[in-house]
């Protein structure tokens, strides 16, 4: 009994420690597995669809009967005409679109200074609360919301604005071809920017009291307080933002421009996920694929050079 | 000096904080009218909502067009699958976000910088929609429930929010429990999931509210009427309203009373509240945690 147990411990632990060290590893790993699994079959295992990019690929024919055309289809978008004037047409809508994206990309900040000079706390709390709501339904619900108040036979306020003389009887505001990117940018805006906002402020609300206080001692007017207080401390947030959008120059997604599509507003509507979609259901899958195929490196690419830029600038990387 | 030029409001000021008030009173207006306006319209009589006479307040409120529509039998069951796949699918990400992201933490583990990072990069880039579609072909995923639910179950974000939120967590809790024999997985359910609720319970709204909101996978995975959700079944009626017409023709129940005939409006504006329903209800609730569950993914993201 001359060895208190702590001592016994310490004196244990070296043998011991190791083997139990070598066994947690793998134990730890193997507890993982089956999520790691998981992991590469739904994102890693559709990379090999790649292949029928590369191929005469007919649903239902299975790949081995089909023949390998090598580059054909990636050769059809420059050598096809009609093709090319497809692509450049899905092309200009999805970079006017994710432009418009980019510039209006300080709306929410705007929204975060402005709501922050609001004096009465009980109303930002109201608008922060119910301007966030939109972000959480689906862009089918926001669709239906335009539906009934935009439809031509009884959404009201189509009625109000034939009522003013503003627009045509006829005027059918969902399946306009005209200004469908700014629509489709001003949906985004009313769906996302309560949301987009809450970074902002959170950034705002970070920022130094005393700052302001010594500014206003020093009879500094609302809006250079704001230019040389507010504007650097939500500057960083911005930017990184910024970047992740540059990312995402041709990932548009395509669930807004899926339920806001129809026969009227297809050709100014369609990005480019909207188009693999499209003729991917026209039954031509290998196009299909190799222009996603395209799209896949080119936003990797982006994203690298986006996180570049950001490592120069910042000293930082967003990744 | 200060404390007066405090005390008395310029006209510049007084000018700038109405304009400013007034501008997010309309945007929150705007946000807010057309749930509103929907709901008004969905209790009001039929007649007079398709003659365009319910604009601000309800007349000659009734319940019928929601018992009618849910008297659809395509309807109930989908939001059935809605409600299936919106609480399986959240356990599932929920459950494994939380033991992965706990799992990432060791730092004993084999591999696991490379294992993090593969799973992390997956948020950045993506095969493409047909592939993915082919491969979920291959697998045999399509018309079937497991793809609104399997899928899902890795969600790289989520994972992230967890481990962050466990390597904060003072590593003596996990310690003086393992020195009393717990292994991971006790761990893991007495003192991590405890100690992680507040980012659970982020987690989880986040996803129930996706898994309520998808639709793309049902347009591209099911061909038969029975996998369908609440949200392709309103994006339907949205785009077929001849079918729509014929849903109505064809359902005797849904002209039993003149007044509050059925009709394609009626039938749209009625789905669309039952579908935004749970989220208005349920958004109160959530609306706290939220914010949290950002500000972490900001700083890690």
């Amino acid at each position: 009994m001359g060895v208190t147990s702590g001592e016994l411990i310490r004196s244990v632990q070296p043998v011991k420690r190791p083997r139990r060290k070598m066994a947690n590893k793998f134990k730890l790993f193997f507890m993982a597995l089956p999520f790691l699994i998981v992991t590469f079959i739904f994102y890693y295992l559709p990379i090999s669809g790649w292949i029928y990019a590369f191929y005469d690929f007919i649903p239902g024919i299975p790949l081995s009967d089909t023949p390998y055309v090598g580059l054909k289809w990636f050769r059809t978008i420059v050598s096809n005409p009609t093709q090319t004037a497809e692509v450049m047409r899905v092309l200009k809508n999805t970079l006017a679109m994710s432009s418009l994206g980019l510039i209006t990309s300080v709306f929410p900040v705007i929204f975060a200074i402005l709501l922050s000079e609001v004096k009465a706390g009980w109303y930002r709390k109201l608008v922060q609360t119910l301007t966030t709501i939109p972000n959480f339904i689906s862009w089918i619900l926001v669709y239906a919301l335009a539906f009934s108040l935009f439809s031509v036979d009884n959404g009201v306020i189509s009625h109000i604005l034939v009522q003013f003389g503003l627009v045509g009887e006829d005027f059918n505001f969902l399946a306009s071809n005209s200004n469908i990117w700014v629509t489709m940018i001003a949906w985004y805006w009313w769906k996302s920017l309560g949301w987009g906002a809450i970074l902002y402020l959170a950034a705002i609300a970070g920022i130094d009291q005393e700052l302001y206080e010594a500014a206003e001692v020093d009879g500094a007017s609302r809006f250079r307080k704001i230019w040389h207080i507010t504007v650097p401390g939500i500057i960083p947030t911005f930017f990184v933002l910024l970047l992740l959008s540059i990312g995402n120059l041709v990932n548009n997604g395509m669930e807004q421009y899926f339920a806001f599509q129809n026969a009227m507003n297809k050709d100014s509507i369609e990005v480019l996920d909207l188009y693999v979609y499209n003729i991917a259901f026209a039954n031509n899958f290998p196009f299909a694929t190799a222009v996603s195929m395209l799209k896949s490196v080119v936003s990797v690419v982006l994203l690298f050079a986006a996180n570049t830029l950001s490592k120069v600038v910042r000293d930082e990387s967003i990744i | 000096m200060i404390q007066l030029k405090r005390k008395k409001l310029k006209p510049g000021e007084v000018f700038f904080q109405s304009i400013n008030y007034l501008l997010f009173g309309l945007f929150t207006l705007s946000c807010i009218y057309p749930f509103y306006y929907l709901f008004i319209n969905t209790i009001s009589s039929n007649d007079l909502s398709a003659a365009g006479y319910i604009k601000f307040y309800p007349r000659d409120i009734h319940f019928d067009n929601y018992f009618k529509v849910l008297s659809i039998s395509g309807l109930s069951h989908a939001a059935l699958v809605s409600v299936y796949r919106t609480v399986v699918g959240t356990l599932l990400t929920v459950g494994a976000s939380a033991f992965l992201g706990y799992l990432f933490t060791k730092k004993e583990m084999w591999g696991r910088q490379v294992w993090y990072r593969s799973v992390v990069v997956t948020m950045y880039f993506s095969a493409g929609l047909i592939p993915w579609y082919i491969t979920m072909n291959n697998l045999h995923l399509t018309n079937n429930y497991l793809a609104y639910i399997l899928p899902s179950i890795i969600t790289p974000f989520n994972i992230i929010l967890v481990k962050t939120f466990v390597e904060a967590i003072p590593p003596s809790l996990e310690e003086s429990a393992s020195m009393d024999g717990a292994g991971y997985i006790r761990v893991f359910w007495s003192i991590i999931i405890p100690l992680t609720t507040p980012i659970l319970a982020t987690i989880t709204i986040f996803s129930a509210v996706n898994q309520w909101n998808s639709f793309i996978d049902t347009a591209f995975l099911m061909t038969d009427t029975k996998y369908f959700t609440l949200q392709f079944l309103l994006w339907r009626y949205l785009n077929e309203s001849s079918s729509l017409a014929a849903l109505i023709r064809n359902s005797p129940d849904m002209a039993a009373s003149i007044q509050n005939m059925q009709t394609p409006t009626s039938v749209r504006m009625t789905v669309t509240m039952i579908v935004v329903l749970p989220i208005l209800i349920v958004y109160p609730f959530f609306q706290r945690f939220f914010v949290k569950g950002i500000m972490i993914g900001a700083v890690k993201g």
